[in-house]
């Protein structure tokens, strides 16, 4: 029993940072904004979180400064794609070469240093319980708070009459604009939303996940986290169920290889990618379940006209 | 507050369509003055060690030559694909694919010897390269799963791929453990252009003769025409006859072929054996290549030697400087970013206007109107 707990624990633990960046870059596509550039947020955040913790000594300070590096980041991309209108493709993947480039220069003095690790939240008596205590009452923060955002975007995308509106961008700008709405006001914030939320991703990774700053560390999470929206049909809880997938096939061939199963682990470490295409032509074998929710106007650059 | 405004041009500026790589590049060494002043360098000083000593000797024009080589042919490729708007950013993969396939030849019979093995091995490299290309590209055109996403996570499989092979099968039993095959036979390795001056080899020529090629096809055959309508707009190329799919299949064969080419001419060439790691990160800034040439091969040529040169002066400041030589990614990254804004130029003149925060567009208008007519 104790096996699957720890089992389940990591799965969530490795789930948690697919599950925030693609629910932030969610949001950033239901507003019609395609930013490639996730990776690079990520990776910025996590270099910013341990960067930010090593330097103070909390890593709490470490999580703020994760989501500002990301959401800072992000800003980057929304000026070169809003207000001067550029490739979308081109500009995020220029985000996430920029991002890897930065985040090993600003790292380089990071490498090898100890980190400090987020703590697991503990509540005398519930976090005790057997079995269920340490899943529900016993993780770090930002599993908590990962939920919290799903729950919130999911809310926020069909529940409140903001959230229609920043849909409506996303399927038609054009109409938007002639209705009124500040068509570039909401991609701004979307996108530095999906920024906060892909440097939180990041941080998860070198203040929780692996408590350390290794170049490179997100290791594709960030192009697995774009897929999974379109694995996910953009649709929150799709996301959830999809990270946590992807958290158990990451997981899964960490185990085998612990195990000592006779494939070479490089094999089994290609898995979560081969995973993505598999799923990625499953889901889109189905035209008319893609056609139907992608967001009408992803990845074209609007310019209002006056 | 101030705000950009951006207003359509009739025509595309043919002025920043040509200035504009230039600006880019003014803005980028602007923006490296300031990341070296916090760095705490002399960005003078920097400069000299980055972009002026890695090129000053005959020697060193060599090496330039054999980073560019790669990052040219690779970027030829991509332009294809990019101004057919089809999205192949996994070159990288391909380049392994392309330096695993061709490597075939002398790790598994090293005693095949003679003119023949060069000429196979390189053909086998475009196979290779262009054989992992058309999984992307199928998957498109079969199933219209996104390319971009597939030809990337095809780099990481590439990679891992390579990874075992070097540290498995095809390791070198002599090689006291270490992880890279047997060194080629001499017969496999790709010839310097001028041994006495430096290190060049034929891969230069090779990317050279891509680009020339392609330019070709691009600006002078029906099908380069055909890329151009269909990227620019599909509908007007489905009423011309032009099949969407076909071109998918081309671009990224095409595309796949150069960067296996490039692949196998880097292992037989610069390296001589195959190693864990083949390329730092050529399939990628090749894509910087490709934007920064205007996606014209001509122009590719001109900036794969800049961006050739990032690496070089990338690994100068390390040594001389104790920078990280990360600093080259960072600039090629600035360079991209710049390239990018600097063509919004090419279609639209940047306005600044004073941004009243509560007024709506509309009640702007409305006011601007009766002063006309007390004007009139």
């Amino acid at each position: 029993m104790d096996i699957t707990v720890n089992i389940l624990l990591t799965i969530a633990t490795a789930a948690t940072p697919l599950l925030i960046a693609a629910i932030g870059e969610l949001v950033v596509e239901r507003s019609g904004v395609l930013n490639l550039g996730v990776e690079g947020m990520m990776i910025m955040g996590a270099v910013g979180g341990f960067g930010a913790t090593y330097l103070t000594g909390s890593p709490w300070i470490g999580l703020l400064a994760a989501i500002a590096m990301g959401a800072v980041f992000s800003l980057l991309f929304a000026v070169m794609t809003l207000s001067l209108a550029t490739n979308q493709v081109a500009t995020g993947l220029s985000l996430t070469l920029l991002g890897l480039g930065l985040s090993g220069m600003m790292g380089t003095s990071f490498v090898g240093q100890p980190g400090e690790r987020l703590p697991n939240l503990y509540i005398p008596g519930l976090t005790e319980m057997p079995v269920v205590g340490r899943l529900l009452f016993g993780q770090d923060p930002i599993f908590y708070i990962s939920i919290a955002l799903t729950a919130a975007v999911m809310w926020f995308l069909f529940k409140t009459r903001t959230g229609l509106t920043l849909r409506s961008i996303g399927d038609s700008h054009t109409s938007a604009h002639a209705l009124g709405i500040q068509v570039i006001r909401y991609r701004y914030l979307a996108v530095i939303f999906g920024g906060a939320c892909a440097g939180l991703a990041g941080g998860h990774l070198s203040l929780v996940y692996t408590p350390q700053w290794v170049e490179n560390m997100s290791a594709g999470r960030g192009w697995i986290a774009l897929a999974l929206v379109v694995f996910a049909s953009w649709r929150p809880w799709r996301v959830l169920a999809g990270a946590y997938i992807f958290g158990a096939v990451w997981i899964g061939q960490l185990h085998a290889q612990a195990f000592g199963i006779p494939v070479p682990s490089q094999f089994l470490s290609s898995l979560p990618y081969l995973a993505t295409i598999v799923v990625l032509v499953l889901i889109s074998r189905n035209k008319r379940l893609t056609m139907m929710n992608t967001p009408a106007s992803l990845g074209q650059p609007f310019v209002p006209d006056r | 507050m101030m705000r950009l405004e951006l207003v359509k041009r009739p025509q595309r500026s043919m002025l920043f369509s040509a200035l504009s790589p230039f600006i880019a590049f003014a803005l980028t060494i602007i923006a490296g003055a300031v990341m070296f002043a916090l760095l705490g360098v002399n960005p003078l000083t920097a400069f000299n060690i980055y972009f002026i000593e890695p090129i000053s000797q005959v020697w060193q024009l060599h090496e330039l030559a054999i980073k560019a080589a790669p990052l040219i042919l690779i970027a030829v490729g991509l332009s294809v694909c990019y101004k057919a708007n089809i999205w192949n950013i996994g070159a990288e993969g391909q380049f392994i694919l392309g330096g695993i396939a061709g490597s075939m030849v002398p790790v598994l019979f090293p005693q095949f010897e003679g003119p023949l093995v060069l000429p196979l091995m390189l053909l086998l490299g475009m196979v290779g390269g262009a054989a992992y290309a058309a999984i992307p590209a199928l998957l498109k055109t079969r199933f219209g799963t996104n390319e971009i996403l597939t030809s990337l996570m095809l780099v990481y499989v590439a990679q891992l791929f390579l990874d075992w092979l070097v540290r498995g099968p095809w390791r070198d039993p002599q090689g006291h453990g270490f992880p890279q095959t047997i060194q080629f036979n001499d017969s496999a390795v790709l010839p310097e252009l001028m041994p006495d001056a430096g290190r060049a080899n034929w891969g230069f020529v090779f990317a050279l003769v891509a680009a020339v090629l392609v330019w070709i096809l691009m600006s002078r055959m029906l099908k380069g025409f055909e890329v151009r309508v269909l990227g620019s707009s599909p509908r007007a190329g489905r009423f011309a006859g032009f099949g969407l799919n076909r071109m998918v299949f081309f671009a990224f064969l095409l595309s796949g072929a150069l960067a296996g080419l490039a692949g196998i001419s880097e292992v037989s060439g610069a390296i001589g054996q195959l190693q864990p790691v083949i390329s730092p990160g050529y399939g990628f800034t090749a894509i910087i290549v490709a934007f920064l040439g205007r996606l014209n091969p001509l122009g590719i040529v001109a900036a794969g030697l800049v961006l050739a040169l990032t690496y070089l002066g990338g690994e100068a400041v390390q040594s001389a400087l104790g920078i990280s030589d990360k600093v080259a990614r960072v600039f090629q990254g600035m360079l991209l970013f710049f390239v990018l804004g600097c063509d919004t130029l090419i279609h639209y003149r940047i306005r600044l206007v004073g941004l009243a925060l509560t007024k709506p567009e509309g009640a702007a208008k409305l006011e601007a109107a009766p002063k006309l007519k007390e004007a009139r």
